[in-house]
Parts: structure tokens; C-alpha cells; sequence
């Protein structure tokens, strides 16, 4: 049980940064507002959660101009991407033990 | 932490890996609409069979008469299909223009425009019989293409208007019952199925 619980990921204890990682699972790469718009949270809040990730190098960030307006995008990083699957991994198994 | 919130970030991870790869607002009553004026417009056509000038040639009355009936029921779908959507968008929270609805909208117009442009030449051309089989064809691929940007139910409505298309292809001077089939009855029957599953909620 103890070793399961281990591969629990104390970064994705939070629903936005579980949302943030589950978006770019199956997204090349999402804009700050797209994000924003499906995760249903203020600016500042998805700002911090995505520093958080960022962090501990699960995502990586990409700066660019789309014409005259700054357009910041991520995706999820190998890293970022194994650490998931091992969340989803434990969690099943958890649920599957207790049930 | 409780079981229920393992199996409740279990159920948040899929909800936004479907939320954020699916257009899921097409409306499935929309569905049930166009069918239903693409079968009401079959009947008309229908029973007015009798006064249309055979062989059809281009651009003369019984022709135009046809040709008004189909864009009348294209034109009524697709608003029917706009706004219903809409709505259904608004109830769920969701904005209808994203950049998925954006991506389903390219994939289904690359076939359905190319089997558009290629009805139209051969309408020019006067090979009627090929016109009703290449939109069911063209109709069935361009929904199988969009199918990856929503619900993957909608691939085998595609499917089903492939076999149509072919089978049409096979019998010629059937283009009316194959259309009605298609666009008529199958849409009811899709878009009944859909908006009994997903809509009513």
C-alpha cells in the first residue's frame, strides 16, 4: 500500500495543476487562455499553478508573437508526461484496492 | 485521502481530455431537424415527379425546381445546426467558437466541399446519375474526418453513408430513395440517438 501511495505526486495534489498536466496530455501545446477558458480559473491562479509546474520542469513554456501580440504557449515535457502516467497509474490501482 | 476523490481526479482527468480535444456541442435535435426537412423535401420532389422534362438538363425548370429544394434544405440545416449548437454550448458552459469547433469545422469542409465542387462538375457535364452518389460519398467521408474532433459515434453515420454512396453507385436511377435514406432517415435516426443519449440531461 505505502509503496502505491509513494507514486501518488504531490504536484498534481492540486485540481488545476491535475487539469493543466491532463490538458496537455492530449494537446501539442495550449495557449495561457485557452487554458484559462477550460480550467475555469482567474489569471493569477492559473499563473501560480503553471509556475509550480514549470518548476519541476514538467512543462515548458513557449514565448512568441503572433503579429503584434505576445502569445505564450506550453506542453508538457517527457518529464512532465511520465510523472503523469505514473499519477493515473497509482490512482487506479488505489481505487482498485479499496474497491 | 477518500476513495471518491482518487475516482473524483480519475473523472475531472478524462472530463477535460474530452472537453479539450472534442467539439461536443453539435446539437443532436439539429440532427433530428435536418433529416426531417431533407425527408420533407424528398417528398415533395417526389411527388411532383411527374411533371419534371426528362432527361434533366441544366438550369431548365424542373431542374431548377430540384436544385432550389436542395439548397433550401441546406441552407435550413445549417442554421438550425448553428444556432441548436449554440444553445446547447451556452447550457454547458462552453464557448461554440474554440479553436477545436475550428478544427472539426476545416476537417468536415476539406471532402464535403471537394464532393461539392465535383457534383457540380458533373452536373455541368450532365452525368446525373453520378451526382446523388458522390454526395453520399463525399457527405460520409467528410463526417468520418471530422469524427477525430468529436463524438466518434459520428464516424459510423459516415460509414453508413459510405455504403449508401456505393450502393447507389450500383443502382443509379435510385438517387431519391438512397438521398432520402441518407440524409433523411439516417439523420432521424442519429440525431435521435444522440440527443436521447447526450442532450436530455
Amino acid at each position: 500500500m505505502s509503496s502505491i501511495i509513494a507514486h501518488i505526486n504531490k504536484a498534481f495534489d492540486h485540481r488545476v495543476r491535475l487539469g493543466i498536466m491532463s490538458i496537455l496530455m492530449v494537446n501539442e501545446q495550449m495557449d495561457f487562455n485557452r487554458l484559462k477558458e477550460l480550467l475555469d480559473v482567474t489569471d493569477g491562479n492559473l499563473a501560480s499553478h503553471m509556475k509550480a509546474l514549470e518548476s519541476v520542469e514538467y512543462i515548458t513554456v513557449t514565448k512568441q508573437f503572433i503579429g503584434k501580440k505576445p502569445n505564450t504557449s506550453y506542453h508538457a515535457s517527457e518529464l512532465g508526461r511520465q510523472a503523469f502516467q505514473q499519477h493515473l497509474a497509482a490512482l487506479e490501482q488505489l481505487i482498485k484496492k479499496i474497491n | 485521502m477518500e476513495n471518491k476523490d482518487y475516482l473524483n481526479q480519475l473523472n475531472d482527468i478524462q472530463h477535460l481530455m474530452n472537453r479539450s480535444t472534442r467539439f461536443l456541442s453539435l446539437s443532436g435535435l439539429s440532427g433530428i431537424l435536418a433529416g426531417l426537412y431533407a425527408t420533407i423535401g424528398s417528398f415533395i420532389i417526389y411527388w411532383n415527379r411527374n411533371t419534371f422534362e426528362l432527361p434533366l438538363k441544366v438550369f431548365s425548370p424542373s431542374f431548377n425546381f430540384i436544385l432550389s429544394i436542395a439548397i433550401s434544405i441546406l441552407v435550413l440545416s445549417l442554421i438550425t445546426g448553428i444556432v441548436l449548437s449554440k444553445q446547447k454550448a451556452k447550457k454547458t458552459g462552453e464557448k461554440i467558437w474554440n479553436p477545436i469547433a475550428k478544427q472539426f469545422l476545416i476537417n468536415f469542409s476539406i471532402p464535403l466541399l471537394t464532393g461539392g465542387a465535383l457534383a457540380i462538375i458533373m452536373i455541368e457535364r450532365s452525368y446525373f446519375d453520378l451526382v446523388s452518389p458522390i454526395t453520399l460519398l463525399f457527405y460520409g467521408l467528410a463526417l468520418i474526418n471530422a469524427s477525430r474532433y468529436t463524438l466518434e459515434t459520428l464516424r459510423s453515420l459516415g460509414i453508413l453513408f459510405l455504403i449508401l454512396g456505393l450502393l447507389n453507385a450500383m443502382y443509379p436511377g435510385y438517387g431519391l430513395y438512397f438521398w432520402t435514406l441518407g440524409f433523411g432517415f439516417a439523420h432521424i435516426g442519429y440525431g435521435s440517438y444522440m440527443y436521447f443519449k447526450y442532450d436530455r440531461k
